[in-house]
């Protein structure tokens, strides 16, 4: 039975050799469609900010409390943003994984690291979206000092903040997307891991959100934040490819 | 020139189960396989290892002259798979869809609008893909696993959801007039052995037929799903 061969057909086209495709190129195109997606599906960011409001009402109401200041109010600030950003961490490749995206970009002459930062960059304008309706909302709804002073300072802190969740977030949700249970699995990997950045965020945060004493953020605190960043981003690069390999 | 596909002594499982085992076969380039076998058998799998999406366990296995999976990089972008899965976003239109294809192979909008008018699908290329029938979602397919113009076609059932019209309409772009390498997954003998120039018939992942189109009779390809 092997090696059995086909009687010759002289047909033979000459056909151009594959071009390939520079990394940001493809970035570029994988970073377009997942936006084009988000707005004709509206699938993530209204979730995550809707959830966002949701909780600051909650715990206005559970706080009994008008306002909030110093580490409470940063930590309520930060544990807010992590959970609605886990909900876009769950949702990130689940239309590559049900309709196919997954395998049409592996069949491309591209550079497989183009799809973590097209999904970085995408979880990052996700965030970017979410804390642009939540900040505002979180100093109406609970903020007991003036935000403005804060604000410098405190979009460093969430810049970094965020780098931190779009890497791992990305790395998780391409873990968990290929399982039965990655609506649970997800959570479960990436809280324990993103824990160490609403530490940071929220110890950063603190000396911003106080009445009186007002303070820059810890250098050390954004120091911890840039590091882990730094960190997961190294091994981001050095799983990512693995992870979408058979 | 080496042929389209060699492989020897091809495996794949997944877990304990055996998809596929012990195939070897060599094909030219310009020839046609055609798979045949019940559900299950590792038609689809068979298509997987060699579009290089699932690696070989053993055996080895070369596509293009390039040996899989240590020089898959050599066979991406020389490879077209249309597959059960249309591989596009349902929510993106089917220019949107094509767009975006032809941007990861490095390819204008003019090559866009060919594939598109070449299936015939140019004035409903604005409409999301979920409003579209499955026969014109396939249609969209088939310019997208042609878009690049590769030199070797992977095809599973490539005309389920195809109307007559469509059938003649991609047969330029899919069908033997393309003159590309072909291996097509096939349930209907009557209608595709007469594309083979090889053909190969498994059952439970083993090859239990594999001969010259030619010296094939359909009564052997029925007697596969007894």
């Amino acid at each position: 039975m092997s090696g059995v061969q086909a009687p010759e057909r002289p047909v033979e086209t000459a056909r151009t050799a594959p071009r390939t495709v520079g990394l940001w190129p493809t970035v570029g195109a994988l970073l377009r469609k997942e936006l084009l997606v988000e707005l004709r599906t509206l699938e993530s960011v209204p979730a995550m900010s809707l959830f966002a409001l949701s909780t600051f009402v909650v715990f206005h109401f559970a706080l009994d409390r008008n306002s909030v200041e110093g580490d409470l109010g940063a930590g309520i600030l930060w544990v807010t943003l992590l959970f609605a950003a886990i909900l876009g961490v769950n949702r990130l490749f689940v239309a590559d994984a049900d309709q196919g995206g997954f395998d049409a970009f592996l069949l491309a002459p591209v550079d497989r690291s183009a799809m973590l930062l097209a999904k970085v960059l995408t979880l990052l304008a996700y965030l970017v979206v979410l804390e642009i309706v939540a900040v505002p909302a979180f100093a109406l709804l609970l903020l007991g000092p003036p935000l403005g002073p804060a604000l410098p300072g405190l979009l460093a802190t969430l810049a970094l903040g965020d780098l931190g969740v779009a890497v791992i977030g990305t790395l998780i949700a391409a873990m968990a997307v290929r399982t039965r249970s990655r609506d649970l699995l997800g959570p479960l990997l990436a809280l324990p891991l993103l824990v160490p950045i609403v530490i940071g965020g929220a110890r950063a945060t603190e000396p911003l959100l106080v009445s009186a004493h007002r303070s820059a953020p810890a250098a050390r605190w954004l120091l911890t934040l840039g590091l882990y960043d730094l960190v997961f981003g190294l091994i981001a690069f050095a799983l990512f490819d693995f992870l979408l390999e058979d | 020139m080496a042929a389209a596909l060699e492989l020897e002594g091809l495996a794949r499982h997944y877990g304990e189960r055996e998809a596929l085992k012990e195939v070897s076969l060599s094909l030219e380039r310009g020839q046609t396989l055609v798979v045949f076998g019940p559900n299950g058998a590792g038609k689809t799998t068979l298509l997987r290892v060699l579009a290089t999406l699932l690696r070989p366990h053993a055996g080895s296995v070369r596509v293009l002259g390039s040996a899989l999976p240590d020089e898959s990089w050599q066979v991406r972008g020389r490879v077209g798979l249309l597959g059960h899965e249309p591989l596009l976003y349902r929510e993106l239109t089917a220019r949107e869809n094509l767009r975006f294809h032809a941007r990861l192979y490095g390819l204008g909008e003019q090559r866009v609008q060919e594939v598109l008018e070449s299936v015939a699908m140019s004035a409903r290329a604005r409409e999301p893909l979920r409003t579209l029938s499955r026969g014109m979602v396939q249609r969209v397919a088939v310019a997208r696993a042609v878009l690049h113009d590769p030199e070797l076609l992977l095809l599973d059932e490539p005309h389920s959801n195809l109307d007559p019209a469509a059938i003649e309409l991609v047969a330029p772009l899919i069908g033997a007039a393309s003159g590309r390498t072909r291996v097509i997954c096939s349930h209907d003998p009557s209608g595709d052995l007469s594309q083979a120039d090889l053909v190969l018939g498994l059952r439970a992942g083993r090859p239990a037929l594999l001969r010259a189109a030619v010296d094939v009779d359909p009564a052997e390809i029925s007697e596969l799903y007894r």
